[in-house]
């Protein structure tokens, strides 16, 4: 095992510190680290507790991974290579086979070897978003009931322990240290949800406008890979902007709305992305005469540069770039028609499934009334009772 | 091989050389492209941030004209296709009774989505289907010399568990296997698998381009003559705003960026202006000496 040592009050740089350790496989990345705390060098920084993921202290990057060094096994560690995914060494997987190379968490500033600060970054944002309910009123004399279905709609953001295994990884905040980050707006998202909440609006408004808000995450999927209890907080994040644009009409100064409602609208006219039109209509609006919005002409503008090299390439034909490419008429009819059931619904259909699971029974299931298997971490959740086509819960 | 071919918007919009050159390179293959032409936008996860059903709608239509086919599976050409109709299918393969609601929404054009659809990049259908010695047996003019940059990006290799990487399917290997057979040479570099920027564009553009400038900087630093994407919306970011992304970094950049079907056709024998390079911001005939790279090692 190899642990990337660093004491920034020491003013040395960091190094690499090796250690053979002969554990099964099966125990974990934590067992390793603190046997050769405890037999071999004392001063190996590393923050736990509980040893059973619950806590969320043991957040480390095992072979180039974030996640809880206490429910990550050794051979599991041992398969991943830097990246993604997994050690191939014939296909230049770049840590030796058998090694695991343990270093802290990423975008935090580490304190000392594996223990990074995480009040300066994590909880920091974590205030951000206002973390706790804001009651409507009147408060009722006795308990508040709360709709089952709200309640299950917001377990997976209750799911988080406040690891920081997402923070570490987002790609975002490593080049805009200042976004919110996918902790805190799956945190946001939990009191967006929860109907006993009274500043739905005021909560989206502010992350909508914020410039390293909603709109400021980038559709990595790192943060999904790192959570080690399936929160999923990119999820959070697209169901954030669902409620900021679609719900509460928020058109924010991002343009994060405008892009997708022009996205939306492009493809229900010519079925496919019209690129030139996707741009001028998210600075400028969701028409054709959104390009000449003052906005739009600004952005345009400085992009104009751009737009010129690209047609004089011949990357883009003058027809592509002013009329876009377009289906066929029967089936742009067909398109209207599903946006026409689809759109026309009171309410939105969605299935999570974080909630639902998934079906083992490859075979159809005629008229199968008993709930979908249920894979998803343990959660004090809807178990049988859960809604397979569960529908957006309505924050009344 | 047929396949029902999903070429995307992209392709055919701003980036057509990557359309252009898989029509190419598919004969080379051996692959027959029957082309979803009356099939929508995958919606690239806005729509699916707008509406989940609308964008699952949408998608299952296009897996159930892919059905229509007598394709042997479905074949795109765009990383964001890839992972963003992953996603819808993930949702409609687990859930019988949503599959019926959607499938629903599709009854008035007669179609229907049945599950179990493989829809599989051109990148995992080289390995997986084609094979890697079968790839190698095609190469009339081996990358030798070429030191190329894999660039993943984000929506073919993330989440691992929804796009099958596992150690069966090191999928995410997959880039640096393929430029290694074609002959070429693998330069890792810090972005491998980091994102373009391209998605927050239009919302964040400074953070965008630094995103993009930062990759390619990399690369350059770790001494790559050039990327190859598998991915047409990274090529906007690190080939069309390469100029801006320089600009944002504030250092000089000029690194030509590849598709995917661009890098295998050049190893099969077509040249560089037939796989439409002269269309790229940063043209790769300017900056890499064909005749002294990839020629010198010519067997034809």
């Amino acid at each position: 095992m190899r642990i990337r040592r660093f004491d920034p009050k020491s003013g040395e740089a960091a190094y690499w510190d090796e250690h053979e350790v002969d554990l099964d496989g099966r125990q974990s990345v934590l067992d390793a680290i603190l046997k050769i705390r405890d037999d071999v060098d004392g001063s190996v920084g590393i923050r736990c507790s509980c040893q059973q993921a619950i806590c969320g202290s043991c957040g480390v990057r095992m072979n180039g991974k974030p996640g809880l060094a206490c429910n990550t096994h050794l051979d599991e560690a041992a398969a991943r290579k830097h990246g993604t995914g997994w050690n191939d060494s014939e296909n230049g997987g770049t840590t030796p086979a058998g090694v695991i190379e343990v270093e802290p968490m990423g975008n935090m500033p580490v304190i000392r070897d594996l223990i990074v600060d995480m009040d300066a970054v994590h909880w920091t944002k974590i205030q951000r978003v206002t973390p706790y309910l804001i009651n409507k009123e009147p408060v009722p004399e006795r308990e508040y009931i709360v709709p089952h279905e709200n309640m299950v709609d917001v377990t997976q953001t209750m799911a988080c322990i406040q690891c920081g295994a997402c923070v570490s990884d987002c790609l975002s905040m490593e080049i805009d240290p200042l976004f919110v980050g996918p902790a805190a707006l799956a945190k946001a998202y939990r009191f967006v949800g929860d109907p006993r909440d009274a500043e739905h609006h005021e909560r989206l408004l502010d992350l909508s406008e914020d410039e390293h808000g909603i709109y400021d995450c980038t559709h990595c999927f790192n943060c999904i890979d790192a959570c080690p209890k399936g929160v999923d907080p990119m999820s959070q994040i697209m169901r954030l902007r669902r409620r900021a644009g679609s719900d509460e009409k928020i058109v924010d100064r991002n343009n994060g709305h405008r892009h997708e409602d022009a996205f939306v609208t492009l493809v229900r006219d010519y079925g496919l992305l019209n690129e030139a039109e996707l741009l001028p209509r998210s600075y400028g609006g969701n028409s054709w005469f959104g390009k000449f919005h003052p906005a739009a002409g600004k952005e345009l503008l400085s992009s104009i540069s751009t737009v010129i090299t690209g047609v004089m390439r011949g990357k883009m034909s003058p027809k592509i770039a002013l009329f876009g490419h377009k289906l066929p008429k029967s089936d742009l009819n067909s398109l209207k028609q599903i946006y026409e059931t689809v759109e026309g619904r009171d309410e939105r259909i969605e299935l999570n499934l974080y909630v639902s699971g998934y079906e083992d029974d490859p075979e159809p299931t005629p008229q199968s009334d008993t709930g979908p298997a249920d894979k998803s971490p343990t959660f004090p959740g809807p178990g049988e009772e859960s809604q397979s086509a569960s529908s957006e819960s309505e924050t009344s | 091989m047929k396949v029902a071919y999903w070429p995307g918007c992209v392709s055919r919009g701003f980036t057509p050389e990557l359309h252009g050159s898989m029509a190419k390179v598919a004969p080379l293959l051996d692959l027959e492209l029957v082309e979803l032409d009356r099939a929508a936008c995958c919606g690239a996860g806005v729509i699916a941030e707008h509406n989940q059903e609308l964008a699952d709608t949408l998608n299952a239509r296009t897996f159930a004209l892919a059905q229509q086919t007598d394709g042997e599976l479905m074949m795109n050409i765009c990383s964001t296709c890839q992972g963003a109709q992953s996603e819808c299918q993930q949702r409609l393969d687990a859930n019988s009774e949503y599959r019926e609601q959607i499938n629903g929404n599709l009854a008035e054009e007669g179609l229907s989505y049945e599950k179990g659809l493989t829809n599989k990049n051109l990148l995992w259908l080289l390995v997986e289907e084609i094979g890697l010695d079968n790839l190698k047996a095609k190469v009339r003019r081996p990358l030798t010399d070429l030191k190329v940059g894999p660039f993943y990006g984000c929506y073919i290799v993330r989440p691992v568990e929804r796009l099958g990487v596992d150690e069966e399917h090191p999928r995410d290997r997959y880039m640096h296997m393929v430029i290694e057979a074609l002959g070429g040479t693998v330069i890792d570099y810090a972005g491998v698998y980091k994102c373009c920027g391209f998605p927050i564009i239009t919302m964040n553009k400074q953070a965008s381009l630094a995103m993009a400038g930062r990759h390619l900087g990399d690369a350059i630093d770790a001494d790559a003559d050039c990327l190859v994407v598998p991915c047409p919306l990274c090529h906007l970011n690190l080939d069309l705003q390469q100029p801006q992304a320089a600009k944002q970094v504030g250092r000089d950049l000029g690194l030509p960026v590849l598709h995917l079907p661009q890098m295998l056709g050049l190893a099969l024998g077509l040249s560089p202006k037939e796989l439409g390079m002269g269309k790229h911001v940063v043209k790769p005939t300017s900056v890499i000496d064909w005749s002294a790279s990839v020629v010198a090692g010519a067997t034809v």
